[in-house]
């Protein structure tokens, strides 16, 4: 069965990029604009690994994650940060917030696939 | 979707942040303390930057990075935005916007801007800004300076995240005597494992509960391994709890892991990547035989040689493992530990996985860590929701919208036929007949302004657009100008928004060109040194009105009439009004700058703005107070698809004259018809005289005029105030007309705007009023005026 891959950042380039990406290499992509919608088509779509932005308008990564964490049937969803951060201060703030692990952008598409064949089953 | 077709996006998306970065950065100016305004900011320029790294835009992720940085420093309160920090961002974001052009189009930005703006930006973030002159005198610094800093700052590319992602982990303790100890280790495996240029390494891994919290997973992390190398793994439960006191959530497992692998340590070490916090990890080069042997030997249940993990397994018990494996918050017992003792274990390490990977004993005890995880979930849950949401938008393809439009178009026509024939059949009598018949034409027009509110977008845009205009010119000129916006949220069709842009620009430049004084001037005349330039736009009787109000000088009605004389354009015996004199600067060729600048240019005058903005269907004027300022006024029609117009025959023709310019419409007598000089007459309205224009003998339908009394005047009103009686024959009613081109369908007509199809399914072509009224003049400028009636 393919897996659902939720992407939620606010940038439309780059949820164009990631949808093309996940969808050449066999994903079910569900895309998000920011952390608000994020927690709503988490509900609705009811993904296998959620891949998130953190500078987001609204609702920003850190709490998207909280918020996702906080539902129990999510809360042990494996979720991928995907930021330009280098700041090891934010990276500690999403892990905190409960992030699996992470993906520097600008990604490689390889790279991408391979983290969250990392993190899911 | 390919590439390009991304970046297309890409561009179109920067187009959008560099204008919330602008409208941002002057809310910023303007005082806004609001930090969601600086997140904003912060987010456009970061947008644009993740996005330019993505398609190896490196000019644009530089500078973009080094915006970035100072904001960040703004965001987190270490810096304040004060106005010299907001000048100098505010100039950023056009270069920013100008790298994005050039990413975009080709071509490349000025050098020795981008890196002035780089020191003075990286001075502000560092705490020391550079005074502006310094920074003003910097661009000669060496140009690849901030080329080199900047990429250096930047996180590595994707090929090696390893290199960046180390600055967010804890050093791992690693010691080089292990090496040391590798080659004995080799030979010592290598007599079991016949290993040529493989290496052995021991790892040994606990995770603690905050490991599954965070949707890591054992299991898959062993599963990665497994792709590095040969694995021989166990699993140590010493630590499990009886059931009693078993925390579901809980971590309780270790694994001792003997990998086999052709790569190096770090390969090993990067499959605990995301795990490296919340596990204790120790690899260590070399077989650990010692150790999986104690574990083996010493169990006194089931002594067990290490079994080989069979990946098999992995495929059907992981998707359990992500339901039932849940994450806790709570701190297990676990969470202090060191590194697993190496002691018997009781249960085989197969069955052992399994029992974990299908936690049968979860369900049972979930519902008590459930319960609270949900009260805290819906705490949080209500302040998710008091988030405002943000009006649900959808994007079209404009030639869809544009269709839509014209089959809109096509139905009104398409419905006044119906009408008509309708009435010339007679059988309109019926009452129900006429009720559909209303009721279709309401529902017609309902259906058309829907249309239209499609296509209606603010100004807001093009309004921040000229803020650019405006800093540019202030600083080629050395004034100092405020430009104040007001009504930025007024909407108007598409068409008119992509045409408003130049005339506007134009306007803007030649406002604080001309229009404003120096600083010097305008202290020595007791006025604020800087000048206010006010943009405002409001909708009134169904047209867009837009106003560019200066408090500058006003126009100098001296220099503007003794030059109209020295350009022939008057006599200087003529007699002209104020008002009529500062509507002569829209006279071709008209300019009085007394030296010409580069930025308003040789033979790019008012006129041109004016030609442009009665091509959308629009009138310019201007008012002006010497020593106040002026205001340049113009109104445009809300849309150019359709036009409220009165149909009137003339000449056995049958044209529109679009409503908007028809001020009132008289019969007139014969006392009210005055000749004037050879072929001129007058007809006299009220207490004023208004020359008569027949409109058949201008379009030369007939080569004399007809006689006045027989048809009707149409007054109407031309940019500069000054009036016209248009005569035709007969007014044969009003209607709502929509308007196809002469010029793509045919070409260009003088004196006609454009056509329509009436109800009849005939032709009838737009008067063109200004054109008319215009060559009512003759080829000379013989300014319009009212002259006062003198009986």
């Amino acid at each position: 069965m393919k897996k659902k891959v939720l992407t939620v950042d606010d940038s439309r380039t780059i949820r164009n990029m990631l949808l093309v990406t996940l969808n050449n290499a066999g994903f079910d992509t569900v895309q998000a604009e920011d952390g608000v919608e994020g927690l709503e088509v988490l509900e609705e779509s009811q993904p296998d690994v959620i891949v998130t932005d953190i500078n987001m308008p609204r609702l920003d990564g850190f709490g998207f994650i909280e918020g996702v964490r906080q539902n129990d049937r999510y809360r042990a969803i494996p979720i991928l940060v995907l930021t330009t951060e280098s700041d090891p201060e934010k990276k500690n703030r999403a892990r905190e917030a409960g992030a699996t692990g992470w993906i520097v952008k600008p990604f490689d598409p390889s790279k991408l696939i391979s983290a969250i064949e990392r993190v899911t089953a | 979707m390919d590439m390009n077709e991304i970046k297309e996006i890409f561009f179109q998306e920067c187009e959008e942040q560099l204008a919330e970065l602008e409208s941002g950065l002057l809310a910023l100016n303007d005082g806004d303390t609001d930090p969601e305004t600086v997140n904003a900011v912060f987010r456009a320029v970061h947008s644009i930057k993740g996005g330019a790294g993505a398609f190896g835009l490196d000019d644009l992720v530089a500078f973009a990075h080094v915006f970035e940085t100072t904001l960040d420093c703004v965001r987190s309160n270490k810096l304040d935005a004060s106005p010299e920090l907001l000048k100098v961002m505010l100039r950023s974001a056009d270069v920013l916007a100008d790298l994005t052009a050039a990413a975009r189009d080709g071509g490349s930005v000025d050098k020795s801007r981008t890196s002035g703006l780089v020191t003075e930006l990286e001075a502000f973030a560092s705490g020391q800004p550079v005074p502006a002159a310094a920074a003003s005198a910097a661009p000669e610094t060496p140009a690849a300076e901030p080329e080199a800093a900047a990429p250096a700052a930047e996180p590595a590319p994707a090929g090696t995240p390893e290199a960046t992602d180390d600055s967010g982990f804890q050093p791992v303790p690693f010691s080089f005597d292990e090496f040391g100890d590798e080659d004995d280790a080799d030979t010592g495996a290598a007599s079991d494992t016949q290993e040529t240029a493989a290496s052995v390494f021991t790892v040994r891994f606990k995770p603690r509960s905050d490991l599954y919290a965070k949707g890591n997973e054992s299991v898959l992390l062993l599963r990665d391994l497994s792709k590095v190398g040969a694995l021989q793994v166990r699993c140590e439960a010493d630590d499990l709890p009886s059931v009693e006191q078993l925390d579901p959530e809980g971590a309780y497992f270790s694994w001792l892991i003997r990998v086999e692998t052709d790569q190096d340590e770090d390969a090993v070490r990067q499959v605990f990547e995301f795990a490296e916090w919340d596990c204790t990890l120790e690899v260590t080069a070399g077989a650990d035989e010692e150790a999986f042997a104690a574990t083996s030997a010493s169990g006194e249940d089931q002594p067990m040689a290490p079994v080989p993990f069979d990946l098999s397994l992995l495929d059907d018990a992981a998707p359990v493992v992500t339901a039932a494996e849940p994450a806790a918050e709570a701190q297990t017992l676990a969470a202090a530990d060191s590194a697993p003792e190496p002691e018997p274990a009781a249960p085989a390490p197969a069955p052992a996985l399994a029992a974990e990977a299908d936690a049968p004993l979860a369900p049972p005890e979930l519902p008590r860590a459930a319960k609270a995880i949900a009260a805290e979930a819906e705490k949080k849950e209500i302040t998710v929701a008091a988030v405002p949401t943000a009006p649900q938008t959808i994007r079209v393809d404009l030639d869809r919208v544009d269709r839509l439009i014209n089959l809109v178009g096509e139905l009104v026509i398409n419905q006044a036929m119906l009408a008509q024939s309708v009435v010339e059949n007679e059988s309109g009598s019926t009452s129900a007949i006429n009720l559909g018949l209303e009721e279709l034409q309401q529902l017609t027009r309902e259906i058309q302004d829907s249309v239209m509110a499609i296509r209606a977008q603010p100004v807001k845009p093009v309004f921040q657009r000229m803020g650019r205009i405006v800093r540019e010119i202030a600083d080629m000129t050395g004034k100092n100008v405020r430009l104040v916006t007001e009504g930025e949220n007024t909407e108007v069709d598409k068409t008119v928004i992509d045409k408003l842009a130049e005339p506007l620009t134009h306007m803007i430049r030649n406002a604080v060109d001309h229009g404003l004084e120096t600083p010097e001037k305008r202290t020595a005349a007791g006025k604020n040194a800087e000048g206010v330039l006010k943009l405002s736009a409001k909708h009134r009787s169904g047209r867009i009105v837009i106003e560019i109000a200066d408090d500058g000088a006003g126009i100098n009605r001296e220099r503007v009439r003794s030059k109209a004389i020295e350009n022939g354009l008057i006599t200087p015996e003529t007699n002209l009004s104020d008002e009529e004199i500062d509507n002569l600067i829209f006279h071709p060729g008209f300019s009085t700058a007394e030296k010409l600048s580069d930025i308003s240019g040789r033979g790019v005058g008012m006129d041109v703005v004016k030609r442009s903005i009665q091509s959308l269907g629009g009138r310019i004027s201007i008012t002006s107070k010497p020593g106040h300022g002026s205001v340049f006024t113009m109104s445009l029609p809300l849309t150019l698809a359709v036009l409220d117009g009165m149909v009137v025959s003339v000449a056995n023709q049958t044209l529109v004259v679009p409503l908007t310019a028809i001020v009132e419409t008289l019969q007139p007598e014969k006392n009210d018809i005055h000749s004037f000089g050879s072929s001129q007459r007058l007809i006299a309205i009220r207490d004023t005289f208004c020359p008569l224009v027949d409109v058949g003998n201008i379009l030369d339908f007939r080569a004399e005029p007809a006689n006045p009394i027989d048809g009707v005047a149409l007054l109407v009103e031309s940019e500069g105030g000054g009036q016209r009686a248009l005569m035709v024959d007969a007014i044969q009613g009003q209607r709502q007309v929509v308007i196809k081109s002469l010029e793509a369908n045919y070409t260009n007509v003088p004196g006609i705007a454009a056509a329509t199809i009436l109800g009849d399914g005939r032709v009838a072509l737009i008067l063109d009023v200004d054109a008319v009224v215009t060559a009512s003049r003759g080829h000379a400028l013989r300014p319009e005026m009212s002259l006062p009636a003198t009986g």
